[in-house]
């Protein structure tokens, strides 16, 4: 591994000026960074250990009037097992419970997890220098390509997918996520925190340089609302999804008045359907229109060469996902 | 010949169960590997691998390297030509990791290359006008095998069931956990050097690291006491053990040098691939005959053979094999070299020509199999699977997640020989046992000592075992499947030996002849008076300070060759996500007389779940665009993980015949069948048949596509 500065601040004033440098990254549990930088893919002059930031905002789970906080300290294991989330999201519990091994969830962070790079290989290996480390090409998008486990919507010009779960679910539940940086603190909706390759080519988030994740706030959920996360993979766990979705229904008098589709591991983001939720909103859920969610949620798939397989797998996926909160 | 085997009735220890002796200290990390060795003064050493797939090293300049503080020696490979990505350029050692990562880069910043057209798949090198993987004319495709049996035309001609099918396997790795890679000290002093080795054969090593830097073996010493797995991957020195050596000796002073886990997907070995077009034919539920176009990669220069038809038999043959070079890593022996590829394909054929014929899936089998032990062995799968309630057509099931059963059969040789050991008794009854042979993760330490306490008749505990060690008694390498039955003979002649040496010497105190003297249950007793008895610490004692030493070897009578295996698993296939759950898995194996049941069960639970990762997640990605292996990690190379794990039933076929036949090694055989079994209980469960390994999500949505079309 290449050497690199450390950095201890203890406010979060100090974090962000101690990410004023270019190669300057934010450190948490490191379960995403450090194997970058010792695959000398994420190149690191410096690193700013945000754990050594005292500020109480970073930390635990907080019932306010508003809903849920979530300080981006919290560890994915705090967060699936914390017995609100559980209860009223659902869908961040599922999705946090299976990142990773539990290893990875006992040290990973919410922030980090949120702020993660993409696992595409050539992403990945030193020797492929694609769109996303700030080279010329994107190796998935070729047919000779082993592109399985890239994009089939909101490709181009890089066809990564996003491989946060916890995004995928805050997404969903409509959270909001709070930032600071040098010119203060805003807030982000999560629906458009992420960024497509045509906004942003070499990052996933529409973070400002030195901006840091401080906490996230799932809003009090409408009464007879429900969430579920679904996913999956090759392997049955420790492994990373091929395809998944996350929704969030409100049942009011037999029929569904609200509705959030996000589909997981198949775009650059977290993949937000408002076809399906259209065909959702209005209808009680039954086998015909959660099928109807499904087809309507993969309008406009462009698979690859060697990814169609994703189109029906993640049609059944936001079934399975829908038939999870009847 | 050997005194032989007592009646397995009689047995104390053998046949039954003995924990692992070093058990304990494995799981609390006490137990030193090569990995973590760090002698005084140790210096890091690192590799400058190969960036490009194909290519020429035009110049190299390690002046700048060798400049920097605390680089203490440089290697530079003599050769210019390098065949694919990740082979090793140059090394060097330095005082930490930090010195040794800048002066690798150092290196490689200094190299310019020439780069070459590649190839790294076998279909493309297979294609005309494909670039030379070797560079030049020289062609991509050999031929191993052009062979001809019987009349295959007039079988197929008169045949009741013809089937035909294309079914390919990929590259696997060995994936071992402790990576390949040394820790060599150089002794000044006395011109010698200490080695200690990751290895599956300490002599071996001792061999390769003697003529790599110019000493007698007599100034070699090889340890091994633990080693993380080899899959047959940790024979020999090897570069990176003679690279080692050589800056060791270089430096005079330590160095370590273990491969990175990207270096152990690219330089170590791997099981060839092999794509296999079969045509197959039978009549009167006999198979009557079978056809083959089959290609492989063993990589740059390594062949890419498998046994095809595979176990059963078949008159009438046509069998045309071709080797593919491609530019990648070279393939080394894996656990049963071959034989998952063939029997893959091979059981894949059984079950179609069986639903072809109408005919029941295990009885086929049992119709075509030569060997009596394993049709036997599928009746009592029968039994086991509860054969008569599976259902007999395909896709039986009408949910969305379906059911299936398979089953597969392997043969394998396994015999042993070559084996010394020696012993010392001692006058405070203490045992100890020294052994060159190594424990490639087996269990062969404690293989020597239930052997010894069999012999001695004393309590595990009682024995002293010394193994991986070149300063002790030769053994030979821990391949083919041959090191039980190689050590343990060996043990039992030695024991043997030691025991009548200690009766010679202590019969006067009984008033008898050494003839006539026994151990029996930690005593010693006259055979026609079992009330002439001494306890085995007072018979001892009668020895004084010198010692009891003997030496023995492995004897004729002993130990066996062949072995039969079938295999049955159940398993659930999700039609809508692809997703192939194992859940059960019998394993039944003969293995002649049993030394250690548990670690002859592990043996069998290991090689099912290599079995599965290798039918179901393992594959080397080879990328068509610049020609690196894009899953170079345990991220994306997958391996079966605790929750993928099915329950496995190992059964030991303990047949009074097979156990008479004396120690059988199984370490290979039960991997061989379970690929076969998996797929054909995917195909049976879905009616969808997978031909290509491994059987990934999008393979079976794809199949089930194709079936249903």
């Amino acid at each position: 591994m290449k050497r690199f500065e450390y950095v201890r601040p203890a406010s979060l004033k100090e974090a962000v000026a101690a990410l004023n440098m270019e190669n300057a990254h934010l450190i948490a549990g490191g379960m995403d960074l450090v194997p970058g930088m010792q695959d000398n893919v994420i190149p690191a002059d410096r690193l700013v250990n945000l754990k050594s930031v005292k500020d109480a905002a970073l930390r635990g789970i907080a019932e306010t009037p508003d809903g849920l906080t979530i300080g981006a300290l919290t560890t994915l294991t705090e967060i699936a097992e914390h017995p609100a989330v559980m209860k009223m999201y659902a869908a961040l519990s599922q999705a946090a419970g299976v990142v990773g091994s539990p290893q990875i969830r006992n040290v990973g962070t919410l922030g980090g997890n949120l702020a993660q790079r993409p696992r595409c290989w050539y992403f990945r290996n030193e020797e492929y220098d694609c769109l996303k480390k700030g080279g010329a090409r994107c190796f998935a998008q070729d047919d000779k390509a082993d592109n399985q486990y890239n994009a089939i919507l909101g490709g181009g010009p890089s066809y990564i997918v996003h491989p946060s779960n916890a995004a995928t679910a805050l997404v969903a539940l409509n959270a909001t996520i709070h930032v600071t940086g040098p010119d203060g603190d805003r807030d982000v909706a999560a629906d458009r925190f992420f960024a497509l390759p045509r906004m942003r080519l070499t990052q996933e988030t529409v973070l400002d340089p030195g901006e840091i994740i401080t906490s996230v706030t799932l809003p009090t959920p409408a009464p007879g609302s429900k969430s579920a996360f679904v996913e999956t993979a090759e392997k049955a766990a420790f492994d990373w999804a091929i395809s998944g979705a996350a929704v969030s229904v409100t049942m009011s008098g037999g029929s569904v008045s609200a509705a959030r589709v996000v589909l997981h591991a198949v775009a650059p983001i977290p993949w937000r359907s408002k076809d399906a939720e259209a065909v959702l909103v209005g209808k009680s859920l039954t086998e015909a229109t959660i099928k109807a969610a499904g087809e309507a949620a993969l309008t406009g798939a462009k698979p690859l060469s060697k990814n169609a397989y994703k189109v029906p797998l993640t049609k059944a996926m936001v079934r399975r996902a829908l038939v999870a909160v009847v | 010949m050997a005194i032989p085997w007592k009646p397995a009735s009689q047995m104390t220890h053998i046949t039954k169960n003995t924990t692992r002796l070093d058990g304990v200290v494995k799981v609390t990390g006490k137990a030193k590997y090569a990995y973590d060795m760090l002698p005084d003064k140790c210096l890091i050493g690192r590799f400058v691998t190969c960036p490009h797939p194909n290519a020429r090293r035009l110049s190299i300049d390690t002046s700048a390297a060798k400049a920097l503080p605390g680089v203490k020696a440089v290697w530079v490979e003599g050769r210019d030509i390098y065949r694919f990505s990740g082979d090793f350029v140059a090394a060097v050692a330095a005082i930490s990791d930090d010195v040794a990562d800048d002066a690798v880069t150092l290196i490689a910043d200094s190299i310019t290359w020439e780069t070459l057209p590649f190839v790294v798949r076998e279909d493309d090198a297979r294609q005309p006008g494909a670039p030379g993987a070797h560079g030049g004319d020289r062609s991509n495709v050999r031929e191993a095998t052009n062979e001809n049996e019987g009349d295959v035309d007039a079988a197929f001609a008169d045949a009741q069931a013809v089937i035909e099918g294309t079914w390919s396997t990929q590259v696997q790795t060995h994936t071992s956990l402790e990576p390949h890679g040394m820790v060599c000290e150089w002794n000044d002093a006395q011109d010698a050097i200490t080695v200690w080795a990751s290895t599956q054969g300490v002599f071996s090593v001792r061999e390769g690291i003697a003529q790599a830097v110019g000493l007698d073996e007599s100034k070699v010493t090889v340890l091994c006491d633990y080693m993380g797995g080899g899959f047959g991957s940790k024979f020999g020195s090897r570069t990176e053990g003679n690279v080692c050596a050589l800056l060791a000796k270089d430096a005079k002073q330590a160095v370590k040098l273990l491969l990175t886990r990207k270096q152990e997907q690219t330089n170590t070995g791997n099981r060839p691939s092999s794509n296999q077009w079969i045509k197959a034919a039978a009549k009167d539920g006999k198979l009557t005959a079978f056809q083959t176009n089959a290609f492989g990669t063993g990589g740059i220069t390594g062949g890419a053979g498998f046994p095809t038809p595979y176990l059963y038999s078949v008159p009438n043959r046509r069998v045309k094999r071709d080797d593919v070079f491609i530019n990648a890593g070279n393939q080394a022996a894996m656990r049963a070299p071959g034989h998952p590829q063939g029997s893959f394909a091979m059981e894949g054929v059984m079950d179609e020509l069986a639903y072809k014929l109408g005919a029941d899936r295990i009885e086929f089998r049992i119709n075509n199999d030569p060997n009596a032990t394993r049709r036997a062995q599928f009746r009592d799968l029968a039994e086991r699977l509860d054969w008569k309630n599976v259902p007999k057509e395909m896709n039986a099931d009408k949910g969305t997640v379906k059911r299936g059963w398979g089953v597969g059969a392997a043969t394998w040789g396994g015999g042993g020989g070559g084996t010394q050991a020696e012993m010392d008794i001692h006058q405070d009854g203490s045992v100890v046992v020294r052994c060159g042979t190594q424990d490639i993760g087996t269990g062969t330490r404690t293989v020597v000592a239930v052997v010894a306490a069999e012999q001695l008749s004393l309590p595990i505990d009682a024995i002293q075992v010394n193994i991986g060690n070149t300063n002790f008694p030769p053994s030979g390498g821990s391949g083919g499947s041959t090191t039980c039955a190689s050590v343990a003979p060996a043990i039992k002649v030695t024991a043997d030996n030691a025991l009548f040496a200690l009766f010679e010497r202590v019969a006067d105190a009984f008033d008898t002849s050494p003839d006539n003297l026994e151990a029996f249950n930690g005593s010693i007793r006259t055979k026609d008076d079992p009330s002439n008895s001494m306890s085995w610490k007072d018979a001892c004692a009668l020895l004084g300070a010198e010692q009891v030493s003997v030496r023995g070897q492995h004897e004729g009578g002993l130990s066996s060759s062949g072995t039969a295996a079938v295999c049955g698993v159940e398993l659930t296939v999700d039609t809508e996500t692809g997703f192939v759950r194992v859940e059960r898995a019998y394993l039944i194996q003969e293995a002649g007389l049993i030394i250690n049941m548990l670690t002859v069960e592990s043996q069998i639970i290991g090689a099912v779940i290599q079995g599965i990762s290798y039918a179901l997640y393992e594959d080397r990605i080879m990328d068509r665009m610049l020609g690196h292996q894009v899953n170079p990690n345990m991220e994306f190379y997958k391996v079966l993980g605790a929750p993928d794990m099915p329950h496995i039933e190992p059964i030991m076929w303990m047949t009074e015949e097979s156990l008479a036949r004396g120690v059988i090694g199984i370490g290979e055989p039960p991997v061989v069948p379970v690929a076969g079994a998996v797929a054909n209980a995917v195909r049976h469960a879905c009616g969808a048949r997978v031909y290509d390994l491994p059987i990934t999500p999008w393979k079976v949505l794809a199949a089930l596509e194709g079936a249903n079309a």
